[in-house]
């Protein structure tokens, strides 16, 4: 399949492994910010195929890791309303609020659809004008345009019983809150992809001059994380540490303008609660005040959210990169997809999941 | 960054969700924690796609399955084709020639009577295809609501051969595993009619009896140990079946499995993978490796096997575990979806 197979190239990703190998001479710590990118690398063990000076350490970018419980129990509390439909993303139904998740709330009797774009959920609310349909919009500037067109078009049509339950993160204050740290152990990240391919570099290139440390644009396929590791190493071992965008295929310098100008007419930037990192300032979109009639906090009267119980989950230093899903002890025994302790293993994107999936056993490789 | 915890979810046990119906560990937990132990026996225990009776001198093979497919009509067939092909397909593959079948209808109250027509002509014509007999059956009326439509079940029975011996517990290291055809079409072309999901596609529905396609395969006489016809769950759900049973490893080898590119296309958008999506006309054979192209060669001079490959061994290394060869030479564990896969956010 043209775009795809060539970035699967077994033989182009050796070429790119041996050319890391020449250029490596000490330890470098490289985050990959997307769980996309995450996923690709345990699904074709690029961890293993790299010289073992390299550790690759996983970001906050999953959308459903990142969100948090308390816009969940906002949305179970709506579905669970007899004049509510909830519409979500398919992969929001079995994350866990305080208490239960969309999947049980559904089993007992709510009225919860699952769609791929929001505009099936505007389609929903048009045909069934006597329900209150709100839609779960959660993830970072890639999911953000779809919603913000979701309530344009809803504004522009008068659409009365359509609603958005916003909880959008943004990626640029997310890795500076992760480079300031203290704590931080990165030394490179990887930039996601499709959220570059929508906003553009310039905030990427900021953060080079701020922290000193290369920053390189990667897609999601083999071929194109390999490619990013290369020029990251590159850079760090000529102490050039620089902004370089290798997936020009998808991601202009300018980004999707026309994608920007709806987010900016829709939402505007507040502080955001990211589930495992706390609340990070100037990290989330809200609805602005002219769209408040669509605005399912301002709308419907929700109850005030619930402390969050702790355990022996381990997500927040996973999120941080300061801990790999192996080093939990509840890794794979009492954590698993089945009965997640937290987000990062219900999530196809999250790290944890992406472990348990792919690699949880000592592999036997077979020639 | 101060808060650095993550909330202990309180799992839902005590209702039954979509999950437990979807064929992968769910389901496994729901029919070892609740059936098995409830019905346990030595026909049972074996946990085929069908029972293997020996009732004066003769061996009968026995299934049962419900089919709740929406929507009941789709590209490629409806849910009377598919509750005819499923209950042949289950005794197929046990090596069983399927002779008689049972028909139970629960109709929704509402439901056009020509839908029904429909799907009892299409039925008949699936049961001719595959050589059996529909021989008893009944309906019954809920109130609208209580059903989507219509619900079928079908129970089938048929004979198998004395000295014939296919099972779930058969397969041995150094065997082969082979695939009749190109895998997903089912799940993809009722994917694409679901509320919710709009996109248009051309594939269509792969349902087909494999009872001719199995007594060919017989024919040759090659060493075989095992079938599946990967319906729910898919090819990586049949295949980790076959390997925690027999106690083997299994290796697919990624480039060797046929998906195609319109398949491969729905699931790289949706994100999806074809391993674990629906087939209803294929069939997974594992075989002495000494007689594998016998048994390629067989499938392939078939109408239903015409896209047939090999797509794997058995393996002493890794027991219990389904593991893929990718694209770039390292390996990765295919395991069982703990629910319905869905399709990711972004």
């Amino acid at each position: 399949m043209k775009y795809l197979d060539e970035y699967r190239d077994g033989r182009l990703a050796q070429r790119i492994v041996k050319e890391i190998e020449r250029k490596v001479t000490q330890p470098w710590v490289l985050m990959e910010i997307c769980g996309g990118q995450t996923h690709t690398i345990m699904r074709y063990g690029l961890d293993d195929l790299l010289p073992p000076l390299i550790e690759l350490v996983h970001g906050p970018g999953c959308p459903v890791c990142v969100t948090p419980a308390s816009i969940l129990d906002r949305a179970i509390e709506l579905a669970l309303r007899d004049d509510v439909t909830l519409v979500s993303y398919g992969d929001m139904l079995r994350v866990p609020g305080t208490k239960i998740d969309l999947f049980s709330a559904k089993a007992r009797g709510a009225d919860v659809r699952m769609v791929y774009s929001p505009l099936d959920a505007l389609r929903i609310a048009r045909l069934n004008p006597h329900r209150k349909v709100v839609f779960l919009a959660v993830g970072f500037e890639t999911t953000a345009p779809a919603n913000a067109m979701a309530v344009y078009q809803a504004h522009r049509e008068g659409l009365e019983n359509f609603y958005l339950l916003a909880s959008h993160v943004l990626v640029p204050p997310a890795i500076r809150a992760l480079a300031a740290s203290p704590e931080n152990r990165v030394q490179g990240f990887i930039a996601p992809g499709h959220v570059c391919t929508v906003v553009g570099c310039a905030d990427y290139e900021d953060i080079v001059r701020e922290f000193h440390m290369p920053v390189v644009v990667g897609g999601f396929e083999p071929v194109d994380v390999l490619q990013a590791i290369l020029s990251l190493v590159t850079m760090l071992e000529e102490k050039q540490p620089a902004f370089a965008n290798d997936y020009k295929r998808s991601v202009s310098y300018l980004g999707n303008l026309e994608a920007q100008r709806i987010l900016e007419e829709i939402f505007e930037v507040a502080d955001q609660p990211w589930r495992g990192l706390g609340t990070i300032p100037q990290s989330g979109l809200r609805l602005r005040a002219k769209y408040a009639a669509w605005d399912a906090d301002k709308v419907f009267d929700l109850a005030a959210p619930q402390e969050e119980a702790d355990n022996a989950c381990i997500s927040a230093e996973i999120l941080r990169g300061l801990k790999k899903p192996t080093d939990c002890s509840a890794f794979g025994g009492v954590c698993t997809p089945e009965s997640p302790l937290g987000a990062p293993m219900v999530s196809s994107e999250g790290a944890c999941s992406a472990y348990y999936q792919y690699r949880r056993h000592g592999l036997v490789a077979i020639q | 960054m101060n808060s650095f915890t993550c909330p202990l979810p309180a799992l839902d046990a005590e209702t039954v969700l979509l999950g437990h119906g979807g064929g992968g560990k769910l389901s496994a937990d729901l029919f070892h924690n609740i059936i098995l132990p409830a019905f346990s026996n030595s026909v049972l225990d074996k946990m085929d796609d069908q029972a293997t009776l020996e009732i004066g001198g003769a061996r009968l093979a026995f299934t049962t399955d419900s089919f709740v497919v929406k929507p009941i009509f789709f590209r490629g067939g409806d849910i009377g084709t598919l509750a005819v092909n499923g209950t042949v397909n289950d005794l197929a593959v046990g090596g069983a020639t399927p002779l008689f079948l049972s028909a139970a209808f629960i109709l929704e109250e509402g439901l056009p009577i020509a839908s029904l027509q429909t799907i009892v002509s299409s039925m008949q014509q699936a049961a001719q295809r595959a050589g059996v007999q529909i021989v008893t059956g009944d309906t019954k009326v809920v109130e609208r609501g209580s059903c989507d439509g219509m619900f079928i079940n079908t129970a089938g029975i048929g004979l198998i051969e004395a000295n014939l011996r296919l099972s779930a517990d058969q397969a041995q290291p150094g065997d082969v595993v082979l695939l009749s055809g190109p895998i997903g079409d089912h799940g993809i072309a009722i994917l694409a009619e679901r509320e919710g999901l709009s996109f248009e596609t051309d594939i269509l529905s792969d349902t087909a009896p494999l009872n001719s396609l199995v007594a060919a395969l017989l024919a040759t006489g090659a060493d075989i140990r095992c079938m599946r016809d990967p319906t729910r769950g898919g090819v990586a759900s049949s295949c980790n079946e076959i390997a925690t049973t027999s106690g083997v490893g299994i290796q697919l080898d990624e480039a060797a499995i046929p998906v195609r590119p319109e398949v491969r296309g729905a699931c790289e958008l949706l994100g999806l993978d074809p391993l674990y999506i629906a087939n209803e006309g294929k069939l997974l054979a594992i075989c002495a490796t000494e007689d594998a192209e016998l048994l390629l060669a067989a499938m392939q001079q078939h109408p239903l096997g015409a896209g047939a490959a090999i797509v794997g061994k058995v393996t002493r290394a890794n027991p219990g575990l389904l593991t893929m060869s990718t694209s770039l030479g390292t390996v990765r564990i295919v395991d069982l979806l703990a629910n319905d896969p869905l399709p990711r956010i972004c």
